[in-house]
């Protein structure tokens, strides 16, 4: 079993699938005025690249909410499968050590 | 309000039981509140009144532009049509967040369109009602975005993510919408004889439809019991109703206006305003397509998506051809 | 700046920037809802927004300049259409959704010009107002015109609107490059350019664009004027002031 899904969402416009009409699905990621990373904020349809960035500024940053936008069409974003959950991310619940707090330093040393 | 009778499966809550393996372990999450995503397992029955719940709800939002998309071009000064345009614009953006939500179940938003316009999908009742003078964009703001907002709060903390992201986004965008509305309406309330005339006849309108809004008692109702226990509902649509009045009755006296409604009082006992409950048959009439705007509502949509056509394929065929050409290169 | 120069020719000039403004924002506004779309819904309704802001400024740094007591919104609601001092071009009904975006790149190519030289100019309200317009008009130039070669070059239906509606359009719009009077006050006074100066740089953008959109340009077209002198507007000016104004002048004096 995979742990890699081809896409985030159920399919709605397959490679497979004859070419519908509608314009293609985008994700969108903003990277806000004091944010240090893109976050993905939505979705919205648009018929290329292009037009899906001008799309988002339009959509997504109407409140002066961004400083750059990505934009990817969905069926191109994998993703993990939830029911995966455990084995993807449990392993790294037990090492503890690479947290600072499991070090304990003494209050003399001052800042580390 | 915005998704009104949305039917679950209509069979009434499993027992743990009568429940699948999955269905216990899906359960489990939600009851944890733990989000359920798209790609999780789900019951199909889960889905599918998600997808109904809601697209009838981005379907509200789009249809909810009409009502106030029909003062822009008469809005009284530019800062009030500005302020008007970015509502309505809004809207249009919480339909798009909404529809984004719904297509994350594995359907287009060009399936839920077509469905709204064929009428085997529906949208919210009160957006068949006309808006007539001025001070309707206050009621509106003031009435129609306070009865949304009780029942979207709460839907904030709804077991499908998507869903619950939007509507965190929709809340914290909706919060200027019904302060504007019933800026107005002070306006009005304050202003002229013939302002505050228009004002009562707003109010006296929009009353009884904004109650309708929640849709009728469903204290019995299957469809509501399965939904609540999915935590894709929160509240009965009473508990919203009468905390929607307890919050407009002390607003409206604050304007001076009288609500149309001689019976109303408050109960001490209860602690709550006692009111007349709508005219059920009348809603039921909206539902139906009786209302005084339905025909207009859709044929304005139908329209809009029957012209937009051309320009559609127009732009996604040429996306294609310089795809191609680029390829070629 | 103000005070060494014609005022009225100032005014005038000022009125021709925030009625273009005003009257082209009001008809964009006028699809809100009815988009082909949502996301286009949603940009044209931005791009309004953008137009009565703009319209805003320049109608109260008209008002002032006026100086009896006027606000933008006297001067946007309480005139009648022979004090409107629009080009035709941004009153002309909306059409299809093509012949909106047609309209709009024509307007923005040349306001994208416009707006570039009034960055330049003497006086310091023109050049704050410009600066702020510029960049927002920067983004509208580049939306439709990229829509206009969308279009252009898409289906053959869509080519075929918008042929249609380049032809309908391009005779109204040489009024953007007339030169009167006020614009030689205005030359003079180092406030704006000479319009017929502009005209170059324009057939440049909007010949990239129309090649671009496989659309051909009408060749020798008329030129219908009437609207930045007030002379004659069209029959389309009157109808949409009827619904701009009509509760301004139905409820005088009100607050709103």
């Amino acid at each position: 079993m995979s742990s890699v899904n081809p896409s985030a969402y159920p399919d709605t416009d397959s490679d497979a699938a004859p070419p519908r009409k509608e314009w293609p699905l985008w994700e969108i990621f903003i990277r806000g005025q004091h944010g240090m990373s893109h976050r993905h904020v939505g979705s919205l349809h648009a018929p290329d690249s292009e037009m899906a960035i001008k799309n988002a500024r339009d959509v997504y940053t109407r409140r002066n909410e961004g400083v750059s936008i990505w934009a990817v069409e969905s069926r191109h974003i994998a993703a993990t499968v939830p029911s995966e959950k455990g084995p993807m991310f449990e392993p790294s619940e037990s090492k503890v050590y690479r947290h600072p707090t499991f070090y304990d330093i003494p209050d003399e040393v001052g800042h580390m | 309000m915005y998704a009104q009778m949305v039917k679950s499966t209509g069979k009434g809550v499993k027992t743990r039981e009568e429940m699948s393996e999955d269905e216990r372990a899906f359960q489990d999450k939600i009851d944890a509140d733990t989000k359920i995503e798209p790609r999780d397992w789900m019951p199909e029955e889960y889905r599918k009144t998600l997808v109904r719940q809601i697209g009838q709800h981005a379907h509200s939002e789009i249809v909810g532009q009409l009502p106030e998309g029909n003062w822009i071009t008469r809005a009284p000064t530019l800062e009030r049509k500005m302020i008007l345009l970015a509502k309505v614009q809004d809207e249009a953006g919480h339909g798009l967040y909404l529809y984004a939500a719904a297509e994350t179940l594995g359907v287009s938003r060009d399936e839920m369109t077509e469905d709204l316009l064929s009428g085997k999908m529906k949208y919210s009742s009160i957006f068949n009602y006309p808006t007539l003078t001025w001070a309707d964009m206050g009621a509106v703001g003031w009435l129609v975005d306070g009865a949304a907002i009780m029942n979207q709060v709460p839907l904030q903390r709804t077991s499908y993510g998507p869903y619950s992201r939007a509507m965190i986004r929709i809340c914290k965008e909706e919060s200027f919408h019904q302060r504007q509305g019933y800026d107005i309406m002070m306006k009005m309330a304050q202003g002229s004889p013939e302002q505050k005339r228009m004002a009562q006849d707003a109010l006296n309108r929009f009353w009884y439809p904004s109650l309708m809004m929640f849709g009728p008692s469903d204290a019995d109702s299957v469809h509501s019991a399965q939904s609540m226990a999915w935590k894709i509902k929160i509240n009965t649509n009473d508990e919203l109703r009468q905390k929607f009045v307890d919050q407009t009755v002390p607003q409206a006296e604050y304007l001076g206006l009288s609500i149309p409604d001689p019976d109303l009082k408050w109960n001490a006992e209860r602690g709550h305003y006692d009111f007349t409950e709508p005219d059920w048959q009348e809603f039921f009439d909206v539902i139906k397509g009786n209302g005084p705007c339905n025909t207009e509502r859709l044929g304005d949509r139908t329209r809009a998506w029957e012209e937009g056509r051309w320009v559609r394929e127009g732009l996604m065929a040429h996306a294609n051809k310089r795809a191609a050409r680029i390829a070629a290169e | 700046m103000a005070d060494t120069i014609d005022r009225t020719a100032l005014q005038q000039f000022l009125l021709r920037m925030g009625d273009n403004t005003l009257i082209l924002g009001h008809r964009v506004s006028e699809w809100c809802g009815h988009a082909p779309v949502l996301e286009e819904d949603i940009a044209l309704a931005n791009t309004a927004l953008d137009l009565i802001g703009q319209t805003q400024l320049w109608l109260d740094y008209a008002a002032e300049v006026e100086g009896a007591g006027r606000s933008a919104d006297d001067l946007a609601f309480l005139r009648d259409v022979w004090d409107f001092r629009n080009v035709l071009l941004v009153e002309l009904p909306n059409g299809d959704f093509g012949q909106t975006l047609m309209r709009q790149f024509l307007y923005d190519a040349w306001a994208s010009i416009m707006l570039g030289r009034l960055q330049k100019s003497a006086d310091e309200r023109v050049r704050e107002i410009a600066e702020k317009a510029a960049k927002e008009n920067a983004y509208h130039v580049e939306r439709s015109a990229d829509t206009v070669v969308g279009l252009g070059d898409g289906t053959e239906e869509s080519h075929t609107r918008m042929q249609a509606a380049l032809d309908y359009l391009y005779p109204y719009v040489g009024e953007l490059f007339e030169s009167d009077a006020t614009d030689a006050a205005m030359v003079e006074a180092g406030v704006a350019p000479d319009p017929a100066g502009l005209r170059e740089d324009y057939d440049a953008l909007v010949g990239r664009v129309m090649a671009d959109a496989t659309l051909r340009l009408p060749e020798k077209a008329y030129v219908h004027r009437g609207g930045r002198s007030g002379t004659m507007h069209t029959e389309h000016l009157g109808h949409l002031l009827c619904t701009m104004q009509w509760l301004q002048r139905a409820y005088p004096g009100c607050r709103w």
